[in-house]
């Protein structure tokens, strides 16, 4: 229980901004907080995938898109014109399939977003299963280009598809009912009960992480990080455990994905972008790798500058010379205590010539 | 298909085919000296192509390609100085995201200089629409300029390997880095020359190419990782390899346009280096032994 106590503080965080928000007339500060903690989501798995297994991944955009992409299509593409089809009209019986009506009042039959957003999410979990066997198995550079390389595809793939709407993406998402007339849609009203949605997964994420990290799993996969061949000797079963993690940092932005992409009504083949992968992998770096509560901490933070276009059209150098000036000065993260000791040493030692020059 | 666009077909394949294949020997250069896949090797043929479009508005050009490539060259060795020569024993995680770090500021640093409009240098003799007739396929004479430099830049790195002392000294580097500095080379110096040498192939690379493929500032991403799949291909480190594996990319490339629709053609070349990388990392040439030492 003891590790979880520093969820009590980010929750009255959580919620005092919500009354300021509320109480300066501010709220939409809070959709940018709901995005940003939707792409937290994301970076806290590729925040275990990276800080404690140690394996890099530049394709994690590529499973957002999956689980975006996948929902978006199936809860928009009507079914209409295959009614007569078996599977579609057993779905049908079971109240899987919705129907209504278009804008123009055309009949539309659509898969329910509960079932879309399942099937999103077992297929970048597969995806992430048949990639994930061969991939793990490479080291360094390789790891790298291969999951740059496997990112690029499901880049093209959503920019090449017909269905996956081309270079314009898919719009008009409906929204996604959860429970108790909750539901994940853009919608102003319910702007402050899917801030709430959106921390609640992204918490309930983090707990899962947090006690993973501290069971035999987590300590085994530190061992993969400090040395692939100690941890095998010590009988850690490396190839499994790397395959797990990878697994789960997938489903963990298949379902950022999912939600994302219902809140914001659509999504576009730029959720899919190098850039997106990259710009994980350097808010992870600049958490500190190993770090679950600095991921969070920094995901949140750039995240919310980088939607409100702070950086303005800067905003992929930002990124790119944040990884450059951590890695090269602080490749433990800014929250390291190495680097925090560097840096009070720097400014005491500066105070002190100062001293002794006068 | 006639045997006209066969040849047609192939020759266009060894056209891209050399370029991946300077791209390539790029990253085998720096990777032999120090360990490193730069990431930002495709940058290199970006930046020497669009220097050398700015430039011409001011002199010839040969002087402009020339003054291009120097230009180039010293960025890499400003890269290579400023980012990663002072680091003490880096980990290969910590070097990956650097290079991929600096390839991302060069992008950006390209589009806030050349804006996201696309370039291109003039064909070198005649123009658009001039051809020669080689087996009844016509081609555009800035090919055999292509295919002749990317020849040409590979026969001389070999006479420099082989024959000039410096050339020797970057051989010893490479095999045994420790050895070389007790021989008395500075091989921290060798290392800035590496990247000298592949921003300066990179940057000719990007000159010749640029009348044919156009220039772009985000071109880089896309050649590094075909660049990257050539040299795996081939075997990292080996600059016939990548050779042979360059041109064989370029023309299944070429001959996949026949087959499957033109915006999966990058697809393909990443599905060969995903299908290589899990089957056959050592490379098409590669010795197994020789690469279960090496430490990726």
């Amino acid at each position: 229980m003891k590790r979880l106590l520093p969820i009590l503080p980010l929750l009255a965080c959580v919620i005092g901004i919500q009354i300021v928000c509320s109480g300066t007339d501010t709220l939409y500060y809070l959709t940018q907080m709901t995005m940003a903690a939707y792409y937290s989501l994301l970076i806290l798995g590729l925040c275990v995938l990276m800080g404690y297994a140690g394996q890099i991944s530049l394709g994690h955009a590529g499973f957002f898109a999956i689980g975006g992409y996948i929902s978006a299509g199936l809860t928009t593409h009507s079914l209409v014109p295959f009614k007569d089809n078996g599977l579609i009209r057993f779905l049908d019986s079971t109240g899987l399939l919705l129907s209504g009506q278009t804008l123009y009042g055309e009949e539309l039959l659509v898969i329910s977003p509960g079932l879309a957003c399942a099937v999103a999410i077992l297929s970048a979990a597969v995806i992430a299963v048949f990639i994930g066997i061969p991939v793990l198995k490479l080291k360094g550079h390789y790891l790298a280009m291969a999951t740059l390389g496997f990112g690029i595809i499901i880049y093209r793939v959503v920019l090449a598809v017909e269905y996956f709407g081309e270079a314009d993406g898919i719009s008009e998402v409906p929204a996604f009912p959860l429970f108790a007339g909750l539901s994940v849609n853009g919608n102003f009203g319910d702007r402050v009960a899917n801030y709430y949605i959106a921390w609640g997964v992204l918490l309930l994420g983090l707990i899962l992480l947090l006690n993973l990290i501290d069971s035999r799993v987590g300590r085994g996969l530190r061992g993969i990080h400090g040395s692939e061949e100690a941890a095998d000797a010590m009988g850690v079963d490396t190839a499994r455990f790397k395959l797990q993690t990878f697994v789960l940092s997938a489903v963990f932005a298949a379902v950022a994905g999912v939600f994302l992409t219902h809140y914001n009504g659509g999504i576009g083949p730029s959720e899919a972008g190098v850039m997106k992968s990259v710009r994980y992998v350097a808010i992870v770096a600049v958490g500190g790798m190993a770090h679950l509560w600095g991921a969070l901490l920094m995901g949140i933070v750039l995240n919310f500058l980088s939607l409100r276009g702070v950086f303005g059209s800067y905003d992929d150098a930002v990124f790119g010379s944040i990884l450059i000036v951590i890695m090269l000065f602080a490749p433990n993260g800014i929250l390291s205590i190495s680097f925090r000791h560097r840096l009070t040493r720097f400014f005491t030692k500066g105070k002190q010539e100062k001293g002794g020059g006068a | 298909m006639t045997s006209e666009l066969f040849i047609q077909y192939l020759l266009a394949g060894i056209t891209y085919g050399s370029i991946y294949a300077i791209v390539a020997i790029g990253f085998n250069i720096i990777y032999n000296t120090t360990g490193i896949i730069n990431f930002a090797q495709g940058e290199f043929v970006m930046f020497g192509g669009m220097i050398a479009i700015t430039l011409l508005q001011f002199m010839p050009l040969p002087l402009a390609i020339g003054l291009s490539v120097i230009l180039t060259m010293i960025i890499g060795a400003g890269i290579e100085i400023c980012f990663i020569r002072w680091l003490k024993a880096p980990s290969v995680l910590r070097l990956i995201i650097i290079t991929i770090g600096i390839s991302i500021l060069s992008r950006e640093v390209a589009v806030h200089i050349w804006g996201e409009s696309i370039r291109s240098l003039p064909y070198f003799v005649g123009n658009e629409v001039s051809s020669i007739s080689i087996f009844g396929a016509r081609i555009s004479p800035q090919v055999l300029w292509v295919v002749a430099a990317s020849a040409l830049m590979f026969i001389c790195l070999g006479i420099f390997f082989k024959t000039t002392s410096v050339g020797r000294e970057m051989r010893a580097c490479a095999s045994n880095r420790k050895a070389a500095t007790l021989c008395g080379i500075n091989t921290e110096n060798m290392v800035t020359l590496s990247f000298v040498l592949s921003a300066g192939m990179g940057a000719l690379a990007g000159c010749v190419m640029s009348p044919i493929t156009y220039s772009q500032y985000d071109m880089g991403t896309g050649l590094a990782i075909k660049g990257f799949t050539v040299a795996i291909l081939g075997g990292l480190g080996s600059s016939g390899g990548a050779v042979v594996a360059g041109l064989l990319l370029g023309v299944i490339e070429a001959f996949s346009v026949s087959v499957v629709p033109l915006a999966f053609q990058d697809a393909i070349a990443i599905a060969i280096l995903l299908v290589i990388l899990f089957i056959r990392p050592q490379g098409l040439f590669g010795s197994k032994e020789a690469s279960a030492l090496k430490e990726f």
